[in-house]
């Protein structure tokens, strides 16, 4: 079960791929899906490997990127 | 009324802008200004008020745009070469709705020219200056006192149709003293509160404040509003003074320190059995076109006089076009013209 | 499709003061970056009511599109003197100067300059890019020797063109500012660097400190003709050998 996941907002998405170089877990890549923009959008391909590192979404230059933890890895505030 | 005073006419107009609660100030030195700029040194700071000398009169006029956006009462001042400097910013005021006073003590040109007084700045107060279709209220005043009422008048104006207002003044009467009766100070209570300031979006919308919009049919549509405000300037804000027009056969036209020696011509000519009258613009923008033309219709000739090449020239020849004969006589370079000179003119021309 | 918040809990989410409006930099901009680290402060020091946002001439130009706050379009070069006489008009604003190159280090130099010298209680962020985006890619003061431009077509030449102008160590050179540093956005390491700079910033307004001027090295792959991520090599591996990281002053 995977620590984390994003969600990539698709018509946010610029398709600049930031933010597939900035994952240390080499989730992302690109869909091959157009949004309604034109720009090739970004997708979790290895979901698995996800761990909510968060770095994808702080490089996003968009904030087209949510992040999600695993509720019992999350801290209480 | 406040207290009787002997002051010069660049100090007056620091004090009125002081009492009509001008919160503040910022300036480059330039001659023949010197002694407003010394005076908001003086004073604004010792009332708590802002003083800034900024580092040249572009900034001065960027740092007037920043206090208007944020609600306060502001105002700048320099001379001709400097107020060139200010256009930029004069068209971003104007194109973003912000009201400001902006003092021209104008002086001989084009270039560097000389410190003594001109009127030759009266094509870019009146027609624009900046780029883009705009205008600024522009008061001119003829003598010391009025240059405190006009002055304390253009922050009421100011705020009341969010426009910039310049005081076109020269630098004989920046520089000469007269007594004054200082008006008192506002009552900062009675301001206009302004709604669209960017006080901060506190339990409202943001606001912005710009000039500019890619698209151009906004920007049309922004072009439009301001063009209904100046119509409703036109409409309502117009002052001139006439003298001694009611039999004039010949009448001077002119404004600020030129329609005062003007005064003094009208006197010697009427002793000499010349029927000669003054029109006096006061406001050179928006310009008194009808009052000249219905004037125009009663007399032979508006001799039109001014310190420059003839720039309020053409206004006048607008208004009056065949209606009247309408001579020129200027003196350049920062020359005051006499009472004796103009006489000799109006006699040219009286038949 | 809906998340399941049973299972999972949102740790990363868009900034509350910024905008829904979808920005109109370019795919990769780090002017993009900068936005969302500015909503992040403007939210954390709780400031949206007092901020006041100043837009320059320039690729940010619409910045006042992208905060719920109140904000200025100003002319080209004259966002730091529009910052002074806002802030000396209300000192309970905290407001915000945001500049590229032309506007900051060009046309707007001595604005900048002075404003730094009066120590005014503002915060400036400045976008060091190294070229001019908007207007099509001409060379900016920061543009590196040999960088090709569209007025410096065979690479900007010191002769007749000069060097690269490194205005926040001139600055840091006032007896007045607070905090001068250069930061850079090319990893996430150095974007976590970036937004404690610019929380820094911003709190030494809040607390009445000074004058705080943030240096951002940024990309442009549109005129520097990279891919975005080939930008951010080129930032780390040329563009910061001109222009080192780091506090200049911190008087903080």
């Amino acid at each position: 079960m995977p620590k984390g996941m994003v969600v990539v907002k698709k018509e946010e998405c610029k398709g600049c791929g930031l933010c597939i170089a900035a994952c240390p877990q080499h989730v992302l890549a690109f869909s091959g899906e157009l949004n309604k923009s034109g720009y090739t959008v970004v997708h979790m391909e290895r979901p698995e490997d996800c761990t909510g590192c968060t770095f994808c979404a702080l490089t996003c230059p968009d904030v087209a990127i949510e992040v999600y933890r695993e509720r019992a890895t999350v801290k209480e505030a | 009324m406040g207290e009787r005073t002997l002051l010069r006419g660049n100090e007056v107009i620091a004090e009125a802008a002081i009492r009509a609660g001008c919160q503040c100030y910022f300036a480059y030195p330039i001659t023949p200004q010197a002694e407003l700029l010394e005076h908001m040194a003086e004073h604004m700071p010792r009332l708590g008020r802002t003083f800034v000398q900024a580092e040249s009169e572009t900034a001065a006029i960027s740092m007037v745009y920043g206090a208007s956006a944020v609600g306060a009462r502001t105002m700048t001042s320099s001379s001709s070469p400097g107020i060139s400097l200010k256009q930029e910013g004069i068209s971003y005021l104007a194109g973003a709705n912000l009201p400001a006073v902006i003092v021209n003590v104008m002086r001989g040109g084009p270039g560097l020219g000389d410190i003594a007084p001109a009127q030759a700045d009266y094509f870019q107060a009146t027609k624009g200056g900046g780029h883009g279709d705009y205008h600024v209220i522009v008061l001119g005043p003829s003598t010391v006192p009025e240059a405190g009422e006009l002055t304390m008048l253009a922050f009421d104006l100011a705020d009341r149709y969010r426009i910039p207002v310049m005081i076109l003044a020269d630098g004989m009467l920046g520089q000469m003293m007269e007594p004054v009766e200082l008006p008192d100070p506002v009552d900062p209570a009675s301001l206009p509160k302004k709604p669209w300031a960017a006080t901060g979006a506190k339990a409202r919308a943001p606001n912005i404040i710009l000039s500019f919009d890619l698209d151009p049919e906004v920007l049309q549509g922004m072009n439009n509003e301001l063009q209904d405000r100046y119509r409703k300037i036109v409409a309502n804000e117009i002052r001139y003074e006439e003298t001694m027009t009611d039999d004039a056969q010949i009448v001077i036209a002119a404004y600020g320190t030129v329609a005062r020696i003007a005064k003094s011509v009208v006197r010697m000519a009427r002793a000499e059995g010349i029927k000669l009258g003054a029109f006096r613009p006061i406001t050179l923008w928006p310009y008194p076109y009808e009052p000249l033309r219905t004037l125009a219709d009663r007399v032979d000739t508006i001799l039109t006089v001014e310190m420059s090449a003839g720039q309020m020239w053409e206004d006048v020849r607008l208004a009056v076009g065949e209606r009247a004969r309408t001579p020129f006589y200027g003196e350049l370079g920062g020359i005051v013209p006499t009472p004796r000179a103009i006489l000799r003119e109006v006699k040219k021309h009286a038949g | 499709m809906p998340v399941d918040t049973k299972h999972w809990v949102k740790v990363f989410e868009r900034p509350a003061s910024l905008t829904m409006a979808r920005s109109t930099y370019c795919p990769g901009c780090h002017h993009g970056i900068l936005t969302r680290i500015i909503g992040k402060t403007i939210d954390e020091l709780e400031i949206a009511e007092r901020m006041l946002v100043i837009a320059p001439v320039g690729c940010s130009v619409f910045a006042y599109l992208w905060y719920r706050c109140d904000a200025l379009q100003v002319a080209h070069g004259r966002a730091s003197a529009v910052a002074t006489g806002a802030k000396r008009a209300d000192p309970n604003l905290i407001v915000l100067s945001y500049q590229g190159d032309g506007d900051f280090a060009s046309i707007g130099i001595a604005e900048s300059i002075h404003a730094a010298n009066r120590g005014e209680n503002i915060s400036v962020i400045f976008v060091n890019n190294q070229v001019y985006g908007m207007t099509g890619g001409e060379m900016a003061p920061t543009t590196l020797i040999g960088q090709k431009t569209t007025t410096t077509p065979q690479g900007r030449n010191a002769k007749g063109f000069g060097y690269p102008l490194r205005i926040s160590e001139m600055i840091a050179q006032l007896e007045a500012p607070v905090y001068v540093t250069r930061q850079a956005l090319y990893d996430t390491k150095h974007i976590l660097q970036a937004e404690k700079a610019i929380k820094k910033a911003f709190t030494n307004q809040v607390e009445g400190k000074g004058y705080s001027l943030v240096e951002v090295l940024s990309n442009c792959p549109t005129n520097w003709h990279m891919t975005p991520t080939a930008s951010n090599r080129h930032v780390a591996e040329v563009s910061e050998k001109v222009f080192p990281l780091g506090d200049l002053v911190d008087r903080g």
